[in-house]
């Protein structure tokens, strides 16, 4: 990226003054060398962003941030409600709550020795993945009604897992406000056969070891000790979250002009938080919110029975579970007083600090746990929010979400075949299951940026602080 | 000399653009689902052995393009199937098509991600000043 337009402040701060239509100022938080490889159109899509009416304090992209949909990746951006603010359907993606789920197992790395080809092949049988996978539970019309009112509280009443799972999924497992009469019935439809599904690209079941600790305290307070093994998922809300990301931008593109909004870019379809179309898209997006709690539900109960078979002594339970595309209703402190914010994170994780009413109770003290996830093979880390004064948290208490790609899907495969990277991934003592070797190809390592970059990146900038690094042992690939 | 439809995919960060050229707008936007469907497979690997009968309404050939190619998604969704045959007639206010495929064959079709959807990103159809069409945009993987 250029940085003629960007004003530097301290090492990991660039600011983009307010210019040309632009309401609030653009902020991206990187390191110099993290900002030397984003493209040009992050800062565009920044700039475009901090356009949109009620648009409060900044536009922020998080030091992940890549070209996107209107929004860039890893976007973070506020509206107010009472000053004309929009939800945008692009603002929020297509894959609705999409997020990653880690669970501690209570064993120690040296448990998997002699057995770990066997849990790869259990969990490979157990967890449904790639293109045209289909799940284990069928939804009627009731079922699927009910599903999109209860999200995971709704999965474990049917018998996914246990009453304890919910404290520890954001939300306690359940996304109020849902309206499932606001999706579509063939958004409906496509969701029919895809409940405790995985998914394809990057999306993953790994199990971990926790390879390195940064903070002790924290991390026994997460439950992470040295040579622990834990699971991680990364998914969304599958088919019906595509669905009603594709509806809504369609109708927030046509309906932008009888809003009044000019849209500097099509992608930014946006409504008014207080219009019907806002408030409709609001009530489907999270019936979709609660569509991924009860998938990333039921593949933690999935997972636990393939644990069951291989593993009998393994305890499974949930570290925390987070969303990485979402638009939530939060109380922030701004210019000193407390309003209700819509905030949009578009491949931004929530990172709540110490203290913050909605943490779990054992968490209180901790700040809560921020997930994110890396490339197959590489490390993912366990952060945690850190505590600020009210008004003064960090782009809405936001932190990044993941890698970033550095090559094209194209590229990746003309440079790597699928069985090598298997093979090459193996010697290193990395299992990897999935149904498609183009698919492994597609998702080699070295396609995605260092996350480990970013996450030193988003730590200096005082988005979260690092806990704990994270190795893959199994990859369960879509 | 006649103009060869084709395809072709254009970078994207994340994701994968999708290119179709041809003579008519019919034929870029037949040729712009294939693409479609080579960001899942070989197209060459697909039979058209199920044909399934679609139409879908805009109010541009631009929103068209996004419409179209989000109406095959989702037919590849719910279906299982992957397409590789298309053949779209323009109508006033919309199209109406038959795609054929078959159904997901993980061995032999190797699918590599599924498409979310069809974005307004780099979406551009236009007729080019040597007449050729071109129909594009980026899908969401």
């Amino acid at each position: 990226m250029e940085s003629a337009s960007l004003t530097r402040h301290g090492e990991y701060e660039w600011h983009i003054a307010p210019e040309r239509g632009m309401r609030v100022p653009g902020v991206i938080f990187a390191d110099s060398r993290l900002i030397q490889g984003m493209d040009d159109k992050v800062c565009q899509q920044v700039c475009n962003v901090a356009k949109l009416p009620g648009i409060v304090g900044a536009s922020f992209a998080m030091p992940d941030a890549h070209w996107g949909y209107g929004f860039p990746i890893g976007g973070v951006a506020a509206f107010d409600p009472d000053e004309g603010g929009v939800v945008s359907a692009g603002g929020v993606g297509f894959d609705i709550s999409c997020g990653v789920r880690t669970l501690r197992t209570g064993l120690d790395r040296e448990a998997l020795e002699g057995v770990k080809a066997r849990l790869a092949d259990a969990l490979y049988a157990a967890i449904p993945a790639g293109v045209g996978s289909t799940g284990l539970v069928h939804l009627s019309h009731g079922d699927m009604h009910d599903m999109l009112m209860g999200g995971a509280q709704w999965a474990v009443a049917q018998g996914y897992g246990a009453d304890e799972d919910l404290e520890y999924i954001e939300e306690r497992g359940i996304m109020s406000d849902a309206k499932p009469t606001a999706v579509s019935a063939f958004a409906k439809r496509r969701q029919q056969d895809e409940m405790g599904t995985l998914g394809s690209g990057n999306h993953y079941l790994e199990v971990q070891e926790v390879a390195e600790v940064f903070l002790p305290d924290i991390a026994r307070g997460f439950g992470l000790e040295l040579g622990k093994i834990v699971v991680s998922l990364h998914c969304g809300s599958r088919g019906l979250g595509h669905q009603i990301g594709t509806e809504f931008l369609k109708e927030m593109v046509i309906a932008a002009n009888s809003f009044g909004i000019i849209l500097p870019d099509r992608e930014l379809a946006c409504a008014p938080i207080q219009s019907e179309l806002g408030e409709r898209y609001l009530g489907a997006m999270r019936a979709a919110i609660n569509c991924a709690l009860a998938n990333r539900q039921i593949l933690t109960h999935l997972t636990r029975k393939a644990f069951a078979k291989v593993l009998p002594q393994a305890e499974l339970s949930l570290l925390y579970d987070v969303s990485h595309n979402t638009c939530k209703a939060e109380e922030h402190f701004v210019d000193g007083r407390k309003r209700l914010l819509f905030v949009h994170r578009k491949g931004a994780t929530r990172a709540f600090g110490p203290g913050h009413p909605d943490l779990p109770d054992a968490y209180k003290d901790l700040g809560q746990p921020v997930l994110i996830g890396g490339s197959m093979g590489t490390e993912s880390y366990v952060l945690a929010g850190v505590s600020k004064m009210p008004g003064f948290e960090q782009a809405f208490s936001s932190a990044c979400h993941g890698a970033g790609r550095q090559m094209s899907r194209t590229e990746a495969r003309r440079n790597w075949q699928g069985r090598t990277v298997v093979d090459t991934l193996a010697r290193r003592g990395i299992l990897v299951r999935s149904p498609s070797m183009r698919g492994v190809a597609e998702e080699a390592p070295d396609a995605y940026k260092s996350v480990a970059n970013v996450v030193n990146s988003a730590q200096s900038a005082g988005l979260a602080r690092k806990v704990a690094r994270l190795l893959p042992v199994i990859c369960i690939k879509g | 000399m006649a103009l060869t439809a084709h395809w072709e995919h254009f970078l994207h960060d994340a994701d994968v653009g999708v290119r179709g050229i041809g003579s008519s707008a019919e034929i870029a936007f037949e040729q712009a689902a294939v693409a479609l469907t080579a960001i899942v497979t070989e197209v060459e690997h697909v039979r058209a052995n199920e044909v399934v009968e679609i139409a879908c309404q805009a109010p541009d050939l631009e929103l068209l393009l996004v419409e179209w190619l989000n109406r095959i998604i989702y037919e590849m969704a719910v279906r299982k199937m992957l397409f590789c045959l298309f053949r779209v007639t323009l109508q006033a206010g919309g199209l109406s098509a038959a795609i054929g495929g078959e159904p997901i064959d993980i061995s032999r079709h190797q699918p590599a991600v599924e498409p979310k959807g069809a974005t307004y990103t780099a979406l551009s159809v236009r007729q080019d000043s040597d007449g050729s069409w071109l129909a594009q945009c980026v899908i969401d993987v």
